[in-house]
């Protein structure tokens, strides 16, 4: 039985108006992997701000014991001097600093008050290697993928001496192979190097695949805590914890089947990076999907489908693009964004903050952005029309919030999603692209959206849906179609389709090209 | 404060309600110090004939800082540019006042599409490019004037700055007062249009069921607006009737009031504003927007530039020097963000006063032009620090303040 390197007990935190957290305890064993899992909005970043001094010792009630001693922290400084770091969801690096510039930021190598280069290179560089990272320690951090700023947010942690590594949906923005090295890589420190650590993710399976003990949370307060070692942990009690009701399908059921006509078709569509424009993101493309009917697309990250979806979208990302267009058997030369709208397309963006919604303004204008002809006569807005569409819309989609002025900043990621959505079926399109539709979303949301997804698909709309969650496609679709490096290299009916053999196609294309 | 937010309603911008009260604080102030003076009709005359041109001004800022929170620092050479063509084309060329004013506003408009183009399409940093545009318009200004003054104007062309509408009712006396009849209606006229509208609108959106505020909170507006409005006019009654600028400036505010709220295009200029890249996806022309808000700041600075030389009645080399500031305070003063998205004209409008009835309230209680230079800069640090700090506080809109790093410190990861 090892000590407790960390006891949390009865933390109560309120926000005005909210009890964000009610009596929470936590206790967190040396040298385990300790998960936190939770909706969104059940308190977990908010206990881990707690943890690190983010929310000030004195603004919360209850006691936090880190090393058998009662911490006070004042600052996320107090709490990184006792080697507790925490890494969160959105990174904190600067794009146009190098590696090891950014590692030391805030504690740099320095010698006589001036910066010493040559340690903060060759640093960099041992602690880069610890994570498996090759990179020059020179590379500015906006030449490195996520999954490699992810890791080098870790080396970071590591050059401060980590003895609690708190990571906050460390994987939400890496593909399947990312997310596995990440979460061995925490394996392997917690072996050798005895680094306790604290993950919140929503992805179940790595969860399973990591976590010596699971606590739940749901609405501030601790459900239970469950530990692999006595084999408590299934899939079905943690959900059950997380929502407090038993999900027995995680997909809604679908009774209507696509019908026959082609709704959209895409013929040898290629597309060029815009800035380096002799590298080829989209290669040779065809797909078509039906009225009614719901078609993923499988790929890793970087393998063009973002990409091929926006290019698609009148023409919103690439350069030199070729290939045909078809909506309905008809061409459609498209020239921007507005005239892909004009003619019934729709693409809802994985990254809903970055480029999907104002976030500093309310759900009703976020509703109808994307569609004002129907809340206007020529150019004049009608108010009365475009607060009884954003009504209908947030009933219809079960938008929780009190009125639809409220800020969209405000909404938990789950309800931001469902305006993003909500407002691109206001702009009543045939063909809906979604991108990541469930990203960042808690399993609950994720399960309205589903049926939304399915209610369209009901009403003959055509799904292309993009999504790095296997199980989601598989769930959801009606074919799949598996991308890798610009290419389509497999189409995939929803009876033949299963995850083993998407990541086999996805293994032996990869394969193939380092072969070449 | 939260008794007064819900006695007006609720959800109302407090920020800008804080400036109607801190308009009338300094009023009260400089009313009282100047023992009255600053409410001599002719002084009020000449408080809307200094600012005129600063609310035109800040129209068209207040769509540049929509847009994403862009400035542009060239309107006070342009200002200067436009007078001097005018005075050039009038004074020199003795040209028809119309044809030349008319030259003047194409002249600004080309301007506002020359830096349109470069912002919009090239993507050059508004900053710089109106910045190099500071820099031109003010040398080609010094070029055609040869580093002189023209002057002076024709009455015809100053009549539209500095003179006043005639009076077509005929002067009445009321408590012992000489009135401008026609001054005096028009404020009823405003003030009973306004009365009708809201509450025809107020009925219509109770009777459709929408949340309308209380009927009470809005007589009791009503009633303020209107008595401000009469107490206006009637001042300016007693001087010499409506300044035609007061017209012009009153149009303009009422005109872009509508386009900024109640269009579609309004609409996606705060949209742009507030996250370009969502705007653009959803279909929204974001550089035509950009375009139109540069074009329509050249324009307005024509304007300004035509008002503001009639009322000299010269044209400067030095005319229109730190206008662009002027109007780029009125605005944040009003609680425009510095990063777009958010401001309105009327909240511009009552900058632009603040900052007028500063200049006019330290000036005839003999302060002189650098103390007010020191009280101006310290007021607009003041209103913009207070407006960041209760947005902290309600922790609404901080999303678009502190963006990533607010959401690092996690007060919207709940």
């Amino acid at each position: 039985m090892a000590k407790n390197l960390l006891e949390m007990r009865g933390i109560t935190k309120l926000f005005p108006g909210v009890r964000a957290l009610n009596d929470v305890n936590l206790i967190v064993e040396q040298g385990e992997i300790h998960a936190l899992c939770g909706e969104n909005g059940a308190g977990k970043s908010t206990l881990m701000n707690v943890l690190s001094g983010i929310y000030p010792y004195g603004t919360y009630e209850g006691e936090i014991y880190y090393d058998d001693a009662l911490c006070q922290f004042h600052t996320i400084r107090d709490s990184e001097k006792r080697g507790i770091v925490i890494i969160h969801q959105e990174l904190a690096l600067v794009p146009y600093l190098s590696v090891g510039e950014n590692m030391f930021l805030g504690n740099e190598r320095q010698r006589a008050g001036c910066l010493n280069w040559n340690a903060t290179y060759e640093e960099a560089e041992t602690y880069m290697r610890m994570v498996g990272l090759q990179e020059n320690p020179r590379t500015l951090i906006k030449d490195l993928g996520m999954g490699k700023q992810q890791l080098l947010e870790i080396a970071k942690a590591l050059a401060k001496n980590v003895r609690l590594l708190i990571l906050d949906e460390p994987t939400s923005s890496l593909n399947e192979s990312d997310a596995r090295k990440l979460l061995d890589l925490l394996l392997r420190f917690k072996r050798e190097k005895g680094i306790t650590s604290i993950i919140i993710s929503h992805k179940l399976n790595e969860l399973a695949y990591v976590a010596d003990k699971i606590t739940v949370l749901r609405d501030g307060m601790t459900i239970e805590t469950l530990s692999q070692a006595s084999n408590e942990v299934t899939e079905e009690r943690i959900i059950r914890g997380m929502v407090g009701r038993e999900m027995v399908n995680r997909y809604p059921h679908r009774d209507k089947r696509p019908s026959g006509d082609v709704a959209l078709q895409v013929e040898d569509w290629t597309v060029y990076h815009p800035q380096y424009t002799e590298r080829r993101v989209v290669d040779g493309v065809s797909l078509t999907v039906h009225q009614g009917e719901v078609v993923g697309v499988a790929g890793l990250i970087g393998a063009g489908r973002t990409e091929l979806a926006m290019s698609v979208f009148g023409r919103a990302y690439g350069a030199k693009i070729s290939g045909t267009l078809k909506k309905g058997g008809k061409e459609l030369r498209l020239t921007g964004i507005p005239d892909a709208i004009r003619n019934g397309l729709a693409y809802i963006t994985e990254d809903r903050k970055g480029d999907g919604l104002v976030l500093g303004d309310s759900i009703k204008h976020n509703i109808t952005l994307a569609h004002p002809a129907a809340i206007s006569n020529r150019g004049v807005l009608d108010k009365d029309k475009e607060l009884r569409g954003a009504q209908a819309y947030r009933d219809k989609l079960s938008i929780k919030c009190p009125t639809v002025e409220q800020f969209v900043g405000n909404l938990s990621g789950g309800n931001q999603q469902k305006v993003l959505v909500g407002k691109w079926i206001f702009a009543q399109p045939d063909v809906l692209i979604l991108d990541e539709p469930t990203r960042g979303v808690d399993v609950g949301a994720k399960y309205e959206i589903y049926q939304i997804i399915n209610d369209l698909a009901a009403q003959d709309k055509s799904i292309l849906m993009i999504s790095s969650e296997l199980p989601e496609l598989l769930g959801m679709c009606d074919r799949i179609y598996v991308m890798n490096d610009g290419r389509i290299i497999a189409e995939l009916t929803r009876e033949e389709a299963s995850q083993e053999i998407i990541m086999n196609h996805i293994m032996q294309a990869s394969k193939g090209a380092i072969g070449a | 404060m939260n008794k007064f937010k819900r006695l007006l309603g609720g959800n109302i911008n407090i920020k800008q309600y804080f400036m109607v009260i801190a308009l009338v604080a300094i009023v009260t102030f400089f009313g009282i110090l100047s023992s009255g003076k600053l409410f001599a009709p002719m002084n009020v005359s000449n408080i809307i004939f200094q600012n005129a041109y600063v609310i035109i001004l800040a129209i068209g800022m207040l769509i540049c800082i929509l847009t994403g929170g862009n400035i542009d620092l060239s309107v006070g050479s342009v200002v200067a540019l436009v007078g001097a063509c005018v005075g050039n084309l009038i004074i020199r060329q003795k040209m028809d006042v119309y044809l030349a004013a008319g030259i003047g506003l194409a002249l600004g408009l080309l301007i506002g599409c020359w830096h349109g183009f470069w912002i919009a399409y090239v993507r050059i940093p508004a900053f710089i490019v109106t910045l190099s545009g500071m820099l031109v318009y003010r040398g080609l200004t010094i070029t055609l004037l040869a580093g002189q003054t023209l002057s002076p104007f024709p009455a015809e062309f100053k009549q539209y700055s500095t003179g006043f509408l005639p009076d077509l009712l005929g002067e009445f006396n009321l408590f012992g007062a000489k009135l401008n009849g026609f001054c005096m209606a028009v404020g009823v006229t405003i003030v009973a249009v306004t009365v009708v509208v809201q509450l025809i609108n107020y009925n219509n959106r109770r009777r459709k069921g929408y949340a309308v505020g209380r009927a009470g909170a809005l007589i009791a507006k009503l009633v303020v607006i209107g008595a401000v409005v009469l107490a206006l006019f009637f001042v300016l009654a007693r001087y010499k009737g409506v300044p035609t600028v007061l017209v012009l400036a009153g149009i303009l505010l009422l005109v872009y009031t509508f386009f900024t709220s109640s269009t579609v295009m309004g609409r996606h200029i705060y949209a742009l504003g507030g996250n370009e890249k969502a705007a653009r996806l959803s279909g929204v022309k974001t550089n035509g927007l950009l375009f139109f808000a540069y074009a329509n700041m050249g324009l307005l600075a024509a304007v300004a530039g035509l008002v503001f030389a009639a009322r000299l009645d010269s044209s400067s080399p030095q005319a229109g020097q730190n206008f662009e500031l002027d109007a780029i305070a009125a605005c944040y003063i009003g609680g425009a963000s510095a990063y777009g998205g958010i401001g309105t004209i009327g909240g511009a409008l009552i900058g632009a006063l603040i900052m007028g009835v500063l200049n006019n309230g330290m000036s005839i209680n003999g302060i002189a032009t650098d103390t007010q230079m020191v009280v101006k800069g310290l007021v607009l640090l003041g209103a913009v620090a207070f407006d960041v700090i209760s947005k902290k506080q309600t922790a609404l809109p901080a999303i678009r303040l502190g963006r990533k790093k607010k959401a690092q410190a996690g007060n919207l990861a709940l």
